[in-house]
């Protein structure tokens, strides 16, 4: 096409002119390109290997049962609603309005650390309390305790191995053995766990547990010294041992019942403790415990009153993310911890976009 | 053929790259910190927050100023379909920088989260705690996020088209450094044959 700046009789553009078009529309489709791989690369689109929380997600949700419109780990609950009352002295240790004497309002939920929302309550080891409190100042701390004196893994790799290890096995229904025991071999870091697991007397109650925040955190106080903890609710009633065997004959969700029958006649009460490392305790390690002599402190009761089904009950609809936390409370170095937040989100974002996707299970309800 | 004025004001320059610089680091951040469950997470959550609630702010002040000092004219010679593309981009871009930081409040509020901006700092719910509204927002917010990159680069090509290929004084116009008194004749005008021959 001739063009229209150039005199008549020159109808073609000298070549050097043609080159640096090209040129010039070279850098541009460069800067395009590499704004638009760099954008990719952000998102991990160009690394299939990167742990991501939905590839976490994923392995979680093919454990057995369909866990839609529930949570993708500890997926069978029950929610309660109570209080937490602060007796005054966690304000040695912390700035968070929580733990200046008076009660706060709880929404909470108990739970058996399974994928599965209609497992049997006899087969799972783990139970869970969650707790969100809400302060007067428009704060919340956000807490998941799980019944284990030490989780099992120290990092999302392994924890993500371990989701792996436990996936159902189409061909017979179960995961497979050898999985697992793969699993424990490569993990050493999981014995003190499974020595847990093993030998602690198995209950018919969430009322007896003690639930432990497992990771530790940071709490800072008035000076701006920061403290690094861990936590505790101690059950106020005694433990009955039973075994699985027995437990079975109970039913499927004997834990649900008997939390509602004891509500029923009053009350529940948990003492939150709080545990100060010493210097050289592992604060970025949930697989080891700290030693039993650490300098405790007992900042306050929390007062579980009314349980309610998770079927449009008031814990259904909230993230028990470890990481919502007030001032006065950060987050430790742990990467269990650090991961759980993106994975809970994760988890969230599926089961809020499912909600009325299946019905929910009532607590009496028999499979 | 050139833009003849003097180019956008000292205000709307400096917020247009503030602003560039803010939204780009959102997007990467966002699909960053979705996509790790490394420490950096927690990192890059704390700053997308406020980071995109400044831009909320910013916008305002900056359809103020827009409304206030309208944008030069584009060059005569430039295609009508062209200008309207330019038009509407920038209508959409606009857009989304409003709605993006709105959807992400209100998707926090529909998930009954705490939106902390920083320590204590924290903003009231502008949605009811309800679960299939935050998946509805949630599924806006990620596909308007890839929306807006997308026109983005198509933003981004369309300015270097004008600095590299038309030379036409667009982008001069809004330009990080002061626009020079006279804009210099393009050297190697290309694609604008249609409008000059109708000339
Ligand atoms: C990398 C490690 C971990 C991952 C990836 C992980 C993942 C998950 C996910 C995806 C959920 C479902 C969240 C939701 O949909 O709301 C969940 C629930 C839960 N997790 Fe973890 N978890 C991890 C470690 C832990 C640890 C160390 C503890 C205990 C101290 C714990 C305690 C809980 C509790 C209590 C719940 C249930 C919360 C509720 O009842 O709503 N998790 N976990
Ligand atoms: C980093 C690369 C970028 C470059 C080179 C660039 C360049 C330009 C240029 C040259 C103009 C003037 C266009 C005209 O006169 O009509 C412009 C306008 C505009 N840009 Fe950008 N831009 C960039 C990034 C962004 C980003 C990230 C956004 C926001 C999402 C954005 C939003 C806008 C808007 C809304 C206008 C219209 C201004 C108005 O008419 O009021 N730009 N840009
Ligand atoms: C210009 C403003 C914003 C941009 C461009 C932006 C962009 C993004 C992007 C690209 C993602 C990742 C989407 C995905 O691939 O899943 C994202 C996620 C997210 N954004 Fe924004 N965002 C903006 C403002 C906000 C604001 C103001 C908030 C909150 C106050 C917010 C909260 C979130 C949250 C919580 C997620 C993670 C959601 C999840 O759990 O998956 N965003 N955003």
């Amino acid at each position: 096409m001739p063009d229209p700046y150039q005199p008549p009789g020159t109808p073609r553009r000298p070549l050097r002119q043609t080159l640096g078009l090209l040129a010039r529309f070279g850098v541009i489709s460069v800067v395009l390109a590499g704004t638009a791989g760099g954008f990719a690369y952000a998102g991990g689109w160009l690394s299939p290997d990167r742990l991501t929380p939905a590839r976490i997600v994923d392995a979680l949700s093919q454990r057995g049962g369909d866990p839609t419109g529930y949570r993708r780990n500890h997926a069978k609950g029950i929610c309660f609603t109570g209080a937490f009352e602060a007796n005054g002295q966690g304000a040695h240790l912390s700035t968070a309005r929580v733990f200046v004497a008076g009660p706060y309002p709880v929404i909470g939920r108990f739970a058996t650390a399974t994928g599965d929302p209609r497992s049997p309550d006899a087969v799972n080891r783990v139970r869970s309390l969650a707790i969100r409190i809400a302060t007067p100042d428009g704060q919340e701390w956000r807490s998941g305790m799980n019944s284990s004196p030490v989780f099992a893994v120290a990092t999302p790799q392994a924890f993500y191995e371990q989701a792996v290890a436990t996936r159902i096995d189409p061909a017979t229904g179960r995961p497979d053995p050898a999985a697992l025991q793969r699993f424990a071999a490569a993990h050493p870091e999981t014995a003190a766990f499974a020595q847990w697991a093993r030998s602690a007397p198995w209950t018919a109650s969430f009322a007896d547990q003690t639930y432990n925040s497992l990771n530790a955190f940071r709490f800072v106080d008035l000076q701006g010294v920061r403290h690094a903890v861990r936590w505790s609710l101690l059950p106020t009633v005694p433990a009955t041992p039973s075994t699985p065997e027995e437990l079975a004959r109970l039913g499927p969700d004997f834990l649900a019942q008997d939390l509602e029958r004891r509500l029923a006649e009053g009350p529940l009460s948990w003492r939150l403790v709080v545990t100060l490392a010493a210097a050289g305790d592992p604060v970025d390690d949930p697989t080891r415990a700290w030693p039993a002599d650490r300098q405790q402190i007992e900042v306050g009761t929390l007062v579980v009153q009314q349980a309610e089904s998770e079927d449009g009950g008031p814990c259904r609809d909230l993230n028990f993310d470890p990481l919502v936390l007030p001032t006065g409370i950060e987050p430790s170095a742990d990467p269990i911890l650090l991961a759980r937040s993106a994975a809970y989100a994760n988890s969230f974002d599926r089961r809020a976009a499912e909600v009325g996707a299946t019905p929910m299970p009532h607590a009496g309800d028999q499979p | 053929m050139s833009r003849s004025t003097e180019g956008f004001g000292a205000l709307a320059r400096v917020l247009h790259w503030l602003m560039a610089a803010m939204v780009l680091a959102m997007l990467f951040i966002g699909v960053g910190m979705v996509t790790t469950v490394s420490g950096r997470y927690e990192w890059l959550v704390g700053i997308h927050k406020p980071l995109g609630i400044a831009i909320l702010l910013l916008v305002l002040l900056r359809l103020g100023n827009r409304l206030r000092q309208p944008a030069p004219a584009l060059p005569a010679d430039m295609p009508g379909w062209q200008k309207l593309a330019a038009k509407g981009s920038h209508i959409l871009l606009y857009v989304l920088m409003a709605v993006m930081p709105l959807l992400g409040w209100a998707m926090l509020s529909a998930g009954g989260y705490p939106i902390v901006l920083y320590g204590p700092i924290h903003l009231p719910p502008i949605a009811p705690h309800d679960a299939p509204l935050y998946a509805l927002l949630h599924g806006a917010h990620v596909v308007l996020a890839y929306l807006l990159f997308a026109t983005f680069l198509a933003h981004l090509g369309a300015a270097l088209v004008h600095a590299l290929i038309r030379r036409d004084g667009v982008f001069a116009s809004m330009a990080p450094w002061p626009q020079r008194q006279v804009v210099p004749a393009p050297i190697t005008p290309v694609g604008t044959s249609r409008q000059a021959r109708a000339r």
